[in-house]
């Protein structure tokens, strides 16, 4: 939930550019957001208008061209342990089971032991996972991977959790329970969540606010609150209401052409 | 929550079977397996065998000479002379040369390569160099390594180093380079950076591809047991076929071929299982 005593992420004036060959491409043109602590900010787009981009530049993986971008109140400059990033490959390390990529990050700081046991048990059972906790994550499924990646920045205490389309490899019912989780995950911890995603309905669910992003250069189109109380259903008309809404929005900043590519089979 | 996920499938268990019924064919295919495997290399004897008497050539010895020179040169009492019952010896010399040289080029290849697949500016500063170095067969470097190191030993695992340090080396790097690099991201963003990330990420993560390295590095560690043991050692397999050689006794030669074999075929499958140990979470890497 929005929490305005905490300092917010707040995303300053970014701009971001490519050279690729002799051609300079904008991939993001000022971006400026202010994001509450607690809120869970959906941002929404066709591939290419920079929502990826948008989101390593908040984890410090890449830097922006100019702009800044604060966290806890502190200029980043790097990768930190206050911003969490789960991939939508998971990115896990496959030679640690379960339990150890759970603990990677807490490890870091060399803690006793029993600390180190204590974390473990609480995030295994926060995804439920301690049946597997001393399997390798080339033994588990698509739905139960993410649940670690998960874990794993969770555990290691971060405000904010950035996720990059973290269910697109998933089937629909994984994805759901999933969703599901996250949304209780969510509640029950206060982070903040900016998550990725291509679908509007995701969006809609799970978000306080979408920001839909439109391409060349990528920029901020919408910035759109979503007042739905939760837990939301997907099947009522308030939703699908939202939900049309939305997806308008977002189709409106499609370029003609875009669309055209886009609907062709492939 | 639970529920759910105790009703995911779970990737592991393969459909169930009754368990005698898959144990009786697995054991038929690992029969089967063995035979066709011991099978190919006695219709090979049979093959020299029946060359050696329809041609009736005295240059080379038929296999029941070499398996009484084998006899004599592993128990003795046949011949009596100074190859006779010294097996152990020679495998032994053999053994600390090829190990020698293994170790220390795993010891120098492994910490160079994972530094040079890490950071750009050794790799431009050694590439080239080393590329230039690689083709260079290690044969051409048995002059200098015995002015460098002097007849003996030294100059051996000096030579099994050349040969085995290239592979690892190379392996190694190729093994940082081809790491996802959101590990890196994944590992930088929880915390961890300078030399753990060395230690918990680049080196398990390039962990297969070492491995393939050492393998293949053990395989030419023993194939230039031989040319190292030219350097004048007096014991050795390598030295055994050289004075064999010397000797025109060819069953010596064929007897010291067979045991290097034999040798290298025992120590790899000893690599293969630690590294199928070793590398358990990795499905696609068993051997």
């Amino acid at each position: 939930m929005p929490d305005t005593k905490r300092p917010p992420l707040i995303i300053r004036g970014v701009t971001k550019r490519f050279t690729v060959g002799d051609d300079e491409i904008e991939a993001l043109s000022r971006i400026d957001v202010t994001i509450d602590a607690g809120q869970f900010v959906c941002l929404i787009g066709a591939s290419g208008c920079g929502k990826s981009t948008l989101l390593r530049i908040v984890a410090g993986f890449d830097e922006p061209t100019s702009g800044d971008v604060f966290s806890q109140g502190k200029q980043i400059t790097g990768p930190g342990s206050d911003r969490g990033m789960v991939f939508q490959d998971y990115a896990l390390f496959p030679w640690m089971t379960v339990r150890d990529n759970i603990v990677f990050g807490p490890r870091q700081r060399k803690p006793p032991k029993a600390e180190i046991d204590d974390i473990a048990s609480e995030y295994l059972k926060m995804v439920g996972l301690e049946r597997f906790a001393d399997r390798y994550p080339s033994q588990l499924s698509g739905g139960m991977k993410q649940r670690v990646a998960i874990a794993r920045v969770l555990a290691n205490n971060a405000s904010t959790l950035l996720m990059d389309e973290p269910f697109g490899a998933l089937d629909a019912l994984t994805r759901e329970q999933l969703q599901h989780e996250l949304f209780q995950i969510w509640s029950r911890t206060g982070v903040t969540v900016i998550f990725v995603t291509h679908s509007v309905e995701e969006a809609v669910l799970l978000a306080d606010r979408v920001l839909v992003m439109s391409a060349g250069p990528g920029r901020i189109a919408n910035d759109i609150r979503i007042e739905l109380p939760r837990p939301r259903d997907v099947s009522s008309p308030e939703f699908n209401a939202v939900r049309r809404d939305v997806a308008r929005r977002l189709t409106s900043h499609l370029a003609p052409r875009a669309l055209e590519t886009e609907s062709q089979p492939t | 929550m639970n529920e759910h996920v105790t009703a995911l499938p779970e990737a592991t268990q393969s459909a169930p079977e009754a368990p005698a019924v898959r144990r009786r064919s697995e054991w038929i295919e690992k029969l089967k397996s063995i035979a066709l495997g011991a099978g190919f290399p006695i219709l090979l004897v049979l093959l020299w065998h029946f060359a050696v008497a329809a041609t009736g050539t005295r240059l080379i010895p038929s296999p029941r000479q070499v398996a009484v020179m084998m006899y004599d040169f592993s128990f003795g009492g046949i011949y009596d002379d100074a190859f006779s019952a010294t097996i152990l010896t020679h495998i032994w010399k053999s053994m600390t040369r090829v190990y020698g040289g293994f170790f220390l080029a795993a010891a120098i290849g492994i910490p160079l390569g994972l530094m040079i697949g890490r950071l750009k500016i050794l790799r431009q500063l050694l590439d080239p160099t080393i590329n230039v170095l690689r083709p260079i067969p290690v044969t051409a470097w048995l002059p200098l390594s015995m002015i460098f190191f002097g007849l003996g030993p030294n100059a051996a695992i000096f030579l099994v180093f050349l040969g085995a340090f290239y592979p690892i080396l190379l392996n190694t790097t190729f093994g940082v380079r081809s790491v996802d690099p959101r590990l890196f991201e994944a590992a930088a963003m929880l915390g961890c950076s300078g030399s753990a990330m060395f230690r918990q990420i680049v080196f398990p993560a390039a962990l297969p591809s070492i491995f393939n390295g050492l393998r293949i590095a053990h395989g030419f560690a023993w194939i230039l047991i031989v040319v190292g043991e030219m350097t004048g050692v007096p014991t050795g397999l390598g030295s055994v076929i050289m004075d064999g050689r010397t000797l025109s006794r060819t069953d010596l030669v064929v007897t010291g071929m067979i045991v290097i074999g034999a040798m290298g075929f025992m120590t790899d499958r000893i690599i293969v299982s630690i590294s199928n140990r070793v590398l358990s979470w990795s499905p696609q890497h068993h051997a």
